[in-house]
């Protein structure tokens, strides 16, 4: 570990390190500026604080609980396991926290209709949860591949009120997604905000979503406090964007008895052409407006990610992962669809409860992990998302379901 | 971010040094103005796309703008991100770029510059890829993805190789912004008609007329506008007050859709509002 002698959690951006910036057209330069102001201002109002703090209290359902899981702890070395309940929260994942701080963003900006991107879909059901709640229009790009494999949140998304634009262009997934919303940000930028839904993209992107997601390490910093009166000795996240892990990190990045422990998605293998793995295996370029890690060939097109997870099948990462990674101060590992898909159903089978296939990857990399460290070990796990959405893909993985997704008898 | 702003007090070679600044500046001494087209490389062929873009320049194109395809291209539209994903496709590689310039170059006598998204030149090193564009003869580079402001290694790169930059300027953008633009810029600022992404559209923005009046008050004298221009008329009435008009998805919609000599015959129609 490389010696820290000043805060890590003070990052301001634009950059990190050699990481982050702003590369994006210049049409968009000013209402990145407008947005990266109004953040400031909002940021030392107290009113803000106080009307997000509430929405937290009495909408999301904060501060979520810790569950220690020593059934499924007993596979993981018998370390001690305790989760980091986000799956609890409103609409079913982390996502929430950084949609709600953004929206009242976008008010004060005046802005009446948001647009996201999504994966999973657990963005785009938590931004058209928030534009249903403030009564602003809402149009959620999603990749056409991932509307089908995430056809139950689509149908959320539809409910609550907001437009799903299925994404023909490229490779049609998240990356497309996200490509798409910026072409409708360029044009509608007078009344739009963009509500990107994790740590990446240009200025002030990366700061702002991670100061909205940082309550969750925040809360658990001092749960794990109470409950074990000490700190965890690591503490493990999946990283797609890196929104719930920053988010779970960012309070321990001083602490450096805490390792921290990011878990990609490696697909069929980190070896393989189907996975991603970025900070694993892919090397510094430009993407969405930063400077980060990402898959490329050497011409710097962006390859395809793969993962059984629509939600980490993401080429990129947010630079200040990157960052954490280049200083030595988090480790970045690979978690393949079936390691992970065998933690899930761990989770399932000996704590009741059902992850997201998502927070699965940081299951099966706690399972590995505490096996290094062994039964003195605490490990906090993001338990980022709950499993609902993924009831399909599970059923159909583990033959429990057909082809047409019907209970097999 | 004025943290990063590059130090703009160093020489910058002037207008009468860049091939494409002249040539708008002869198109509007003789003419209305000066016709830039813009087709991607390696579309529907890299043969094809060298013969399309001689046409170009054979019926009337003044400055060529080369589109090198890329996998995420944000600030393009539909008739554009079909032609170049289709380049990809059809396996298209950073140093085919080179090679169309330097076909292209060697058989008719027009400027070219290359439209690029920032990530390939970044893979490719800065460096390296100015001294292979200006071995083959190109003239520069049109950055939609890099401003002045997060541009450094550019500026000071394309100072070396007196390689010309188009910098963007947006009807969003703020005077300050312009200025940076307009000082920062070699051959012409790219002047954003409209807010939007490539594509042709029926109506060209009063914002259009609006911006090239902000950026002549901040010294701006090489100026083309683009973005959603497909018509002679559209031409005929920018270069009332602009000094380039930049033609794209139209041309790259005639080339897909009837071949090198269909889009020369649409350049032929086009160069008539460069007459007006
Ligand atoms: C439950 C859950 N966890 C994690 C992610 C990955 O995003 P991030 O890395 O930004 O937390 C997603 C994205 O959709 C998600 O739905």
């Amino acid at each position: 570990m490389t010696d820290i002698s000043h805060s890590l959690r003070e990052e301001a951006g634009p950059f990190f390190g050699e990481f982050g910036g702003r590369f994006m057209p210049e049409s968009l330069v000013a209402a990145l500026d407008e947005l990266a102001e109004a953040y400031q201002l909002a940021k030392l109002d107290p009113a803000f604080h106080e009307e997000l703090a509430a929405l937290g209290r009495t909408y999301t359902g904060r501060p979520s609980i810790l569950t220690e899981v020593p059934r499924f702890a007993r596979h993981a070395g018998g370390a001690r396991v305790i989760l980091k309940r986000e799956d609890l929260n409103h609409t079913g994942s982390h996502k929430i926290n950084n949609v709600l701080g953004q929206a009242l963003i976008a008010r004060r900006i005046g802005k009446s209709r948001l647009i996201a991107e999504t994966g999973a879909g657990q963005h785009g059901v938590a931004t058209a949860t928030a534009a249903a709640l403030f009564g602003m229009e809402c149009v959620v790009y999603m990749g056409e591949v991932d509307t089908e494999r995430q056809a139950l949140n689509v149908a959320r998304m539809r409910l609550l009120g907001a437009e799903v634009i299925p994404v023909k262009s490229g490779t049609r997934t998240l990356k497309d997604a996200l490509n798409e919303a910026f072409r409708d940000w360029v044009a509608n930028v007078e009344n739009t905000h963009y509500l990107l839904g994790t740590v990446a993209g240009p200025h002030p992107f990366p700061v702002m979503v991670r100061d909205f997601v940082k309550i969750i390490g925040e809360e658990a910093r001092q749960q794990m406090l109470d409950l074990t009166g000490a700190l965890p000795d690591a503490v493990t996240a999946c990283v797609g964007g890196g929104s719930n892990a920053i988010g779970i990190f960012h309070a321990f990045l001083d602490d450096t008895s805490v390792g921290l422990y990011g878990y990609e998605a490696a697909g069929l293998g980190a070896d393989t052409d189907k996975h991603a793995a970025t900070i694993t295996k892919g090397r510094p370029g430009v993407l969405h407006g930063s400077r980060s890690y990402m898959l490329q060939d050497a011409d710097g097109q962006t390859l395809d990610s793969h993962s059984i997870s629509a939600g980490l099948d993401y080429p990129g990462v947010g630079p200040e992962h990157a960052w954490l990674a280049s200083i030595g101060r988090a480790n970045y590992r690979p978690i393949t669809d079936e390691q992970a898909m065998q933690a899930f159903r761990l989770l399932c089978g000996t704590e009741g409860i059902i992850p997201a296939i998502e927070s699965a990857h940081a299951l099966a990399g706690t399972i590995e992990l505490g096996r290094e460290l062994g039964p003195d070990a605490t490990i906090l796990v993001s338990l980022s998302g709950r499993g609902d959405k993924d009831v399909e893909t599970a059923g159909r993985y583990f033959d429990v379901l057909d082809e047409q997704g019907n209970a097999k008898i | 971010m004025s943290d990063t702003i590059h130090d703009v007090t160093a020489a910058t070679p002037s207008a009468a040094e860049s091939p494409v600044a002249r040539t708008i500046a002869a198109a509007n001494a003789g003419r209305a103005g000066a016709f830039v087209g813009y087709l991607p490389v390696g579309f529907p062929s890299l043969d094809a796309s060298v013969d399309a873009a001689v046409a170009l320049v054979e019926n009337g194109v003044d400055v060529l703008e080369l589109g090198l395809p890329y996998s995420d291209p944000v600030m393009d539209g539909p008739v554009i991100q079909a032609a170049t994903l289709a380049s990809l496709q059809g396996g298209f590689r950073l140093a085919d770029a080179f090679t169309a310039v330097e076909r292209i170059r060697s058989r008719v006598d027009a400027p070219v510059l290359l439209m690029t998204y920032w990530n390939p030149v970044l893979q490719y090193g800065v460096d390296r890829f100015a001294d292979d564009l200006a071995s083959a003869g190109g003239a520069g580079l049109i950055t939609p993805d890099l401003t002045v402001d997060s541009g450094a290694d550019w500026l000071a790169t394309s100072d070396r190789t007196g390689l010309d930059r188009v910098f963007l300027a947006a009807p969003t953008s703020t005077d300050e912004r312009l200025r940076l633009a307009v000082e920062n810029s070699r051959g012409f600022v790219y002047t954003v008609s409209t807010m939007g992404i490539t594509g042709a559209r029926a109506d060209l923005d009063a914002a259009a007329r609006t911006l090239v009046a902000r950026l002549r008050e901040q010294g701006g004298e090489s100026l083309a506008v683009g973005i959603g221009i497909s018509t002679a008329d559209q031409i005929a009435e920018i270069l009332g007050y602009a000094d380039g008009a930049i033609v794209g998805s139209a041309l790259v919609k005639a080339l897909a859709d009837g071949g090198v000599a269909a889009v020369g015959r649409l350049a032929a129609e086009l160069a008539e509002g460069t007459h007006r």
